[in-house]
């Protein structure tokens, strides 16, 4: 019929749909933009700013940016890698990111973009949050302190189990992750360990209480592959039932 | 001083371990038999594996552990101002790692719960002796009191890390850290 739409990526063509964001075009081209708060099938969310591209001189989120045709996109530039890089160190330094003892360690899409960014260390005073954690459900455990608040599991909840589970509330330091219900306690919630929610958060932050520390070192998601490769994926994504 | 004339030509490298478990010197060590040639090339000064506790001019100084009390932090002044580079080894160096799990209490927290209500605590007091370095509120980075040249990732860094940096001191060039040498855990 007509011309196939597309636009560039670093000067490769990417074909598009009407309606699709630039992140959601180059997913389906298989490329990879470097992102956490998005995914696809939940509406964009456009919070954690790692997926920023350049477009005649601005930089947008991928994520929320719909393709137009013949759009020229700067996405791997050395600019744009110290800016996503720094944006994660940002991350690391607001939460208690202690890698050696997280249960997601080598599983985890922060650290495997930090990985690939080429993120050592960082610079910024470290927040150190004390946030409330939730071990009341019999499956699932919350460690807030490892929160990123991208929105994941609300949208995950509501979009896909249609449940209303998870909320943000409070701002800036402030910010924390709760349940929604009227004790705020996680078992007075309709989860259950089946949930899409249970198995989309991309840190260590909403946890099975069982299973941790199984797989072997080496044959974690991002061992031997980086996540530019591998895409942002969990061991257990597959658990959720539809 | 050292009369040794021929040790004055190789390249000084201090370690210490401040608030960590000598994971990373053990590491360090599973260099193995790597660690033959090298000594034709570089010397150990202050360091565990030589037992010598005052640090001299060093081309590197590698620092595993974060910054958990006053003599840790004096000990990192000492090794800036002795070290041409100073790069900090492992996790604890880096971002406190897990001794800074106990940034969610207060020091006395930490002491009370270690020395007067822990499980099988017997003579229950806390410690005071004058030479004990006092506790600081919170487990640092290294690079929160000292400048940092180089950073070693890791709990600990794998050996090929350290080979990795002190090849790349030894040739003047900058160290590459490849993906699999990159490790948070
Ligand atoms: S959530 Fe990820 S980045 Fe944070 S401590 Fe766990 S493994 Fe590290
Ligand atoms: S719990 Fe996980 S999925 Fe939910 S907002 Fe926090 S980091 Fe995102
Ligand atoms: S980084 Fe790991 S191995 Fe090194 S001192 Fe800390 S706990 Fe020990
Ligand atoms: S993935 Fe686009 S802002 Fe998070």
């Amino acid at each position: 019929m007509t011309d196939t739409l597309q636009f560039f990526i670093d000067q490769q063509a990417v074909p598009f749909q009407p309606g699709q964001t630039l992140m959601q075009a180059a997913q389906a081209a298989g490329l990879y933009i470097p992102h956490l708060c998005f995914h696809d099938g939940l509406t964009p969310h456009g919070s954690c700013r790692v997926c920023i591209v350049e477009i005649n001189g601005s930089i947008r989120a991928a994520c929320t940016t719909p393709a137009t045709a013949n759009l020229q996109v700067h996405s791997e530039t050395s600019a744009l890698r110290t800016q996503r890089r720094q944006l994660i160190e940002l991350l690391f330094a607001e939460g208690n990111h202690l890698c050696p003892s997280c249960e997601v360690s080598g599983n985890c899409q922060l650290q495997a973009l930090a990985y690939d960014l080429g993120m050592t260390h960082y610079e910024f005073v470290p927040l150190d949050p004390h946030r409330q954690n939730d071990g009341s459900h019999p499956d699932l455990f919350i460690e807030q302190d490892r929160c990123i608040f991208c929105e994941l599991c609300t949208r995950s909840a509501q979009q896909q189990d249609h449940k209303n589970v998870f909320g943000i509330g409070g701002r800036g330091a402030d910010t924390y992750l709760f349940a929604q219900a009227d004790s705020s306690r996680l078992a007075d919630t309709a989860i259950t360990a089946q949930d899409h929610a249970a198995h989309i958060c991309p840190v260590g932050c909403i946890l099975p209480k069982q299973g941790s520390y199984q797989i072997p070192i080496g044959q974690r998601v991002y061992d031997e592959q980086p996540i530019h490769l591998r895409g942002n994926h969990r061991p257990d994504e597959q658990d959720a039932t539809p | 001083m050292s009369t040794d004339a021929a040790s004055t030509v190789k390249v000084k490298v201090a370690t210490c371990s401040l608030a960590g478990c000598f994971g990373c010197h053990m590491s360090f060590l599973d260099i193995d038999e790597r660690i033959i040639p090298l000594i034709d090339v570089i010397q150990f000064d202050r360091s565990p594996l030589t037992d010598i506790k005052i640090i001299g001019d060093c081309d590197i100084g590698l620092i595993e552990g974060g910054l958990c009390n006053e003599e840790n932090v004096h000990v990192a002044q000492q090794f800036r101002q002795h070290c041409k580079i100073l790069v900090a080894v492992g996790a604890c160096a880096i971002n406190g790692g897990v001794p800074a799990l106990r940034n969610r209490y207060s020091a006395q927290e930490c002491l009370e719960e270690s020395y007067l209500h822990g499980l099988g605590v017997v003579d229950a007091q806390i410690p005071n002796d004058a030479e004990l370095p006092a506790l600081l509120p919170k487990v640092v980075p290294l690079q929160s009191a000292v400048h940092v040249d180089y950073f070693l990732p890791g709990c600990p860094p794998p050996a090929d890390a350290f080979m990795e940096i002190i090849n790349a001191v030894l040739q003047k060039r900058e160290p590459q850290l490849d993906y699999a040498t990159r490790r948070f855990d």
